[in-house]
């Protein structure tokens, strides 16, 4: 079954969510990867303040192609998480609800995620074409000069994804390969 | 002797050309692969991915847009006939091919131009990666694909030593794709090349990722290397988008060389389901 989801999403929706749930989101994301995690992640390290509010938002590691005329935006698909894991506790605790991305994640990420009663979505990697078309609008939000990198908001309609980590800190990456593994192996 | 002269418009013009193309449209090979991983997959999740997969693939080739929003680091393998004389710069052409493809068809800019301090983008997705060998003849010809940085990220080289044999070359092929696991995007292509020198071997292993996925080692001994090593890779059970199932990848290229009497490098080089290349000849 797919749940469908309003964003900003609430505790109580986090709270039903469980790994392996597939999952439309509506409403607004924020994007951001390696780059502007970390200049984030520097301002935050000399106690500046954030040029973006993270509280209660989600945020979609992806790097979009530009968008063709007549489109609101390009192919955005997710990029790899892992490389987020450094910044993603400092953001969480600051109020970050959650991460859309793709791939596992480190355990210091999964404990934040399960301190802050947050949530880990999967997009499927290499899916730009498709995901784009759930995504309505977007809207520079900072560090322009990053390009690609930049943080924008996106307004998204049933944008498809998958419980990957939820709130009690269960793992699709960890449990789902383990029932297709076979024995035997070298 | 006789040389054919081609101009460099006419490189400039076939390279964007392959960019454009490699980008919008998967080959055959990996389409044809994924539609029989969909049959054959176990999970029921890894059935939906792939179907996924399939759809993206058909959305970008109909709209012609990137099928993934990473258009990858421009790599070309060129193998350059003897007898052929470019009226220019032929790298200045090759890198033109390259900027109006990422320019002109809306991929993604992806290159910084220095890697540890700077790593401020170069805006025109150059310079390319340009592998070139000189052959007897009188055409170009030019095998080109975007390399994404999620599975190349993946890769790994050792230098292993004889006494390896082949159950070690097979174990740290495996033991490569198994700390890879649900990062690269799978279904993976796995690209391997073994022999030469360091950079060699890494070299043929690219050059592996852009043979088809449905070929085989013309040595019937690597054959069956690629057929063992794919089997034990879907025995893993990472599965379509890491997500479990019964296809992480949708096959194993090996190319080897001639190495030293001390060695045996491996070199192993991972690209995801979209596993873009293209080829002409001029
Ligand atoms: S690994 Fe491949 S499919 Fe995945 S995001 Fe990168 S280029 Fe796209």
């Amino acid at each position: 079954m797919t749940k469908k989801i309003t964003l900003p999403i609430t505790d109580e929706a986090i709270q039903d969510l469980k790994a392996g749930d597939s999952v439309l989101l509506t409403g607004t994301i924020l994007t951001g990867r390696d780059a502007a995690h970390k200049r984030l992640y520097e301002l935050l390290e000399q106690g500046k303040e954030l040029p973006v509010d993270l509280k209660g938002e989600l945020i979609y590691y992806v790097g979009p192609a530009p968008a063709k005329p007549g489109y609101a935006v390009g192919p955005a698909g997710p990029t790899s998480s892992y490389r987020m894991d450094k910044y993603a506790p400092a953001l969480m605790d600051l109020g970050l609800k959650g991460m859309i991305g793709k791939g596992a994640r480190s355990q210091a990420v999964i404990d934040a995620i399960v301190r802050n009663h947050g949530v880990y979505f999967a997009a499927i990697g290499g899916a730009a074409a498709l995901i784009a078309k759930s995504i309505k609008k977007e809207e520079l939000l900072c560090y322009e000069d990053l390009g690609t990198e930049a943080v924008r908001r996106y307004t998204v309609e049933d944008f498809p994804c998958i419980v990957a980590v939820d709130a009690q800190g269960n793992n699709v990456y960890e449990t789902e390969p383990l029932k297709y593994r076979k024995k035997g192996l070298i | 002797m006789e040389y054919r002269t081609i101009s460099a418009g006419t490189i400039t013009a076939a390279v964007k050309r392959l960019f454009l193309d490699c980008n919008y449209y998967i080959g055959g090979d990996i389409l044809a692969a994924l539609k029989n991983a969909r049959e054959q997959e176990a999970s029921p999740v890894g059935r939906s991915v792939l179907g996924q997969i399939l759809e993206n693939d058909a959305i970008a080739a109909e709209e012609q847009i990137p099928l993934c929003q990473d258009t990858g680091m421009a790599v070309l393998f060129v193998e350059y006939g003897d007898k052929v004389c470019v009226d220019g710069d032929f790298e200045e052409a090759v890198t033109e091919g390259v900027r109006q493809a990422y320019r002109d068809g809306y991929l993604r800019k992806s290159v910084v131009s220095d890697p540890v301090f700077d790593r401020v983008n170069t805006k025109d997705n150059t310079p390319a990666i340009i592998h070139t060998k000189i052959v007897s003849g009188s055409t170009i010809k030019i095998t080109a694909g975007g390399k994404g940085f999620g599975s190349e990220n993946m890769s790994a080289i050792k230098m292993l030593t004889p006494s390896y044999g082949a159950e070690g070359v097979k174990q740290f092929i495996l033991d490569t794709v198994f700390a890879a696991g649900p990062n690269p995007c799978p279904p993976i292509v796995v690209g391997v090349g073994i022999g030469g020198t360091f950079e060699r071997a890494a070299q043929l292993a690219k050059k592996a990722t852009f043979r088809p996925v449905d070929s085989e080692n013309p040595d019937p001994r690597y054959a069956e290397m690629e057929r063992e090593l794919l089997t034990q890779i879907n025995m893993m059970g990472f599965g379509p988008a890491g997500l479990g199932g019964s296809t992480t990848a949708l096959g194993v290229n090996i190319e080897t060389a001639p190495t030293h009497i001390a060695g045996m490098p491996v070199a192993v080089n991972i690209c995801c389901h979209a596993a873009r290349h293209a080829s002409t000849e001029i």
